[in-house]
């Protein structure tokens, strides 16, 4: 979706501390608030919950009501019939191929250009860092037709590279390693500076290091996003052996219908895995970045 | 500019080496210069390939007929007049803002809720067990997930209608009836969504001082008035950010319609940027869905500015 960024600095960083207040006795029963919450998570974690247990029932099973959490015989034939349907494999290298392209350019081409509007002194600097601003209220919908125009100008259309390298220049993540940037002090460079260091290995030995939980919110940012995408693959590619996992996914649904539920279920559970394993991992930088970014989608 | 003599700064040539000491101060400027130039052009050229020239060509294509097969032809507002006249386009529209409008409400209000709910007294494990469950569907792709959401709003054998069942509601038409489809479309994308204004509000909630808490409640003020007069005002900047944010993503909605219902039944569900796709790319007429374009654009950018406007009134800064 978009990568809008409201700017807010203050919700760069989440303070730690939570409030602790002696309200308890005022508001509703603890307990209550706590069964209340639990009721809440359990209905948000619910479709989650029930696509892993019917990817696991046989095919026949997985129309049963009421919903069983445990399946009575599980089973991995789903997952068989996923791969006999799809080629999981290709899909998943083409996804695996454009997240981690996109991850590793979007760090590098942001932290580069982060690091020179906050540190480098040049000509039209502001009118540059106004530009970059500006364009992270356009949403990519809206200019699709052209981008995809551009594409084909270059004969990039239908192939993972026209995926790949609009997606490499990425307005907040270069605002987001600016800040950090500004975040560090001014003297480690001025002093690297007086020991004779250029431009260069000022950056290099001394601000690059520092920088690694800034790259992570971009990187993790960058995977969580481009590995769910759906719009640019949909429209970009349309031989299937360039589809990612989750134009796979929808068009295996529109293929079945269904009759095979749990096939199409295993599918998504499959194709969710590194999503969840980067939420697990990364949940810090990724909530971060997510408070920060406005980024969903 | 100058590109040629920045080698000059190497010390390894003694020559020049002399010549870079005589000129310290600008060699080193130099340097910084180039470095900058290196640094920025990944990123400045990318954007204005990918974003700048798309918009200048988003409002230039909007102005001609154009299947991309044949040259394109010149069309002055006629791409305009036919959106404000295309009732498919209309509704669209229509649809968009009445899905905006819902499903941000619906997601503040959740997730408000939820925050403040969380952020009262409870074992620190159990707060981020909570933080970490309503944060969970962000993660995931929303095409794959309506995917999944196909199946549990399904009229007959879904568990959504199942569960309704079990209080004696009768089984929804979800999907298949005009008067529920949207309804359907609004509950998946706040299910998904809902979480990401929940993380605002957690950090929002974290930065009020906890001394106002202390004496909003020696002043006697309790549980919802307190939340009301105190909280509220000190959370709306965090207010603010959510709604601009929220609304800003909504007006983009795609996969959801697109997936659970492709648009129908009838228009009912068509968003305008399923419209894009569709007449860019299903039926190659590219003015067309970039003069839709163009207006999405003009609307965001108006609602925002809106916001903005309308938050001198309500929004206090510390």
């Amino acid at each position: 979706m978009s990568r809008v960024s409201p700017l807010s600095q203050a919700t760069l960083k989440t303070s730690p501390a939570p409030l602790s207040l002696s309200r308890a006795r005022h508001s509703l029963a603890p307990w209550a608030r706590i069964a209340g919450l639990a009721a809440c998570a359990l209905l948000t974690l619910g479709p989650v919950i029930w696509t892993v247990s019917t990817s696991l029932r046989t095919p026949a099973e997985s129309f049963d009501l009421p919903p069983k959490i445990i399946p009575t015989h599980p089973t991995a034939e789903s997952y068989r019939g996923v791969f006999d349907q799809i080629d999981v494999w290709l899909l998943a290298l083409n996804s695996t191929l454009v997240t981690a392209l996109i991850a590793v350019g979007q760090m590098v081409t942001a932290g580069l250009a982060g690091y020179a509007f906050a540190r480098l002194d040049f000509r039209f600097k502001k009118p540059l860092f106004a530009l970059v601003l500006a364009t992270m209220m356009v949403p990519l919908q809206v200019t699709i037709v052209p981008v995809f125009l551009v594409l084909k100008s270059m004969s990039l259309t239908d192939t993972l590279l026209g995926l790949i390298i609009p997606a490499f220049p990425t307005a907040f993540g270069t605002f987001l390693m600016r800040q950090y940037f500004l975040g560090m002090p001014k003297d480690l460079g001025e002093a690297a500076m007086l020991d004779g260091a250029g431009p260069w290995r000022t950056f290099r030995s001394v601000y690059a290091p520092l920088a690694t939980p800034g790259l992570a919110i971009v990187g993790v940012l960058a995977f969580n996003y481009h590995w769910n995408e759906f719009f640019r693959p949909l429209i970009l590619e349309t031989s299937g052996q360039n589809y990612t996992l989750p134009l796979g996914l929808v068009s295996l649904q529109g293929n079945l219908g269904t009759g095979s539920i749990s096939v199409v279920l295993a599918g998504v559970v499959l194709s969710m895995i590194p999503a969840v394993a980067v939420f697990l991992v990364g949940q810090r930088p990724l909530r971060e970045g997510i408070t920060s970014a406005g980024v969903n989608r | 500019m100058t590109n040629t003599q920045i080698p000059a700064v190497r010390p390894s040539r003694p020559a020049a080496a002399s010549a870079a000491r005589a000129a310290q101060p600008s060699a080193r400027d130099r340097g910084t210069r180039l470095l900058a130039t290196l640094f920025l052009a990944p990123t400045v050229v990318g954007i204005v390939i990918f974003t700048v020239v798309p918009i200048v060509g988003s409002v230039v294509l909007s102005l001609f007929h154009w299947n991309v097969i044949d040259s394109p032809n010149w069309a002055g507002a006629a791409n305009y007049r036919e959106v404000f006249t295309d009732s498919t386009v209309l509704v669209s529209f229509r649809n968009t803002l009445v899905f905006m409008v819902v499903a941000v409400a619906l997601q503040l209000l959740i997730a408000l809720t939820l925050a403040l709910a969380v952020n009262g007294r409870m074992p620190l494990w159990l707060r981020s067990v909570f933080r970490s469950a309503f944060f969970f569907p962000l993660v995931l792709s929303a095409a794959s997930i309506s995917v999944v959401m196909k199946y549990l709003f399904n009229q007959d054998f879904g568990v959504v209608n199942w569960v309704l069942g079990q209080v004696g509601i009768a089984p929804v038409p979800w999907l298949t009836s005009e008067n529920s489809a949207m309804a359907a479309v609004i509950l998946v994308y706040v299910w998904q969504q809902f979480g990401f204004s929940f993380l605002l509000f957690v950090g929002g909630l974290n930065n009020i001082p906890k001394e106002i808490h202390e004496a909003a409640s020696l002043d006697g003020a309790t549980g919802l008035r307190k939340h009301l007069h105190v909280t509220l005002p000190l959370l709306s900047p965090t207010l603010l950010v959510a709604t601009v944010v929220g609304v800003i993503n909504a007006l983009q909605v795609f996969e959801q319609p697109y997936v659970l219902t492709d648009g129908g039944p009838g228009d009912s569900t068509r968003t305008v940027v399923m419209v894009i796709y569709e007449s860019a790319f299903e039926q190659l007429r590219f003015g067309e869905a970039s003069a839709v374009g163009v207006l999405l654009f003009v609307l965001i950018m108006a609602v925002t500015a809106l916001q903005f406007r309308l938050s001198r009134r309500f929004v206090h800064y510390q």
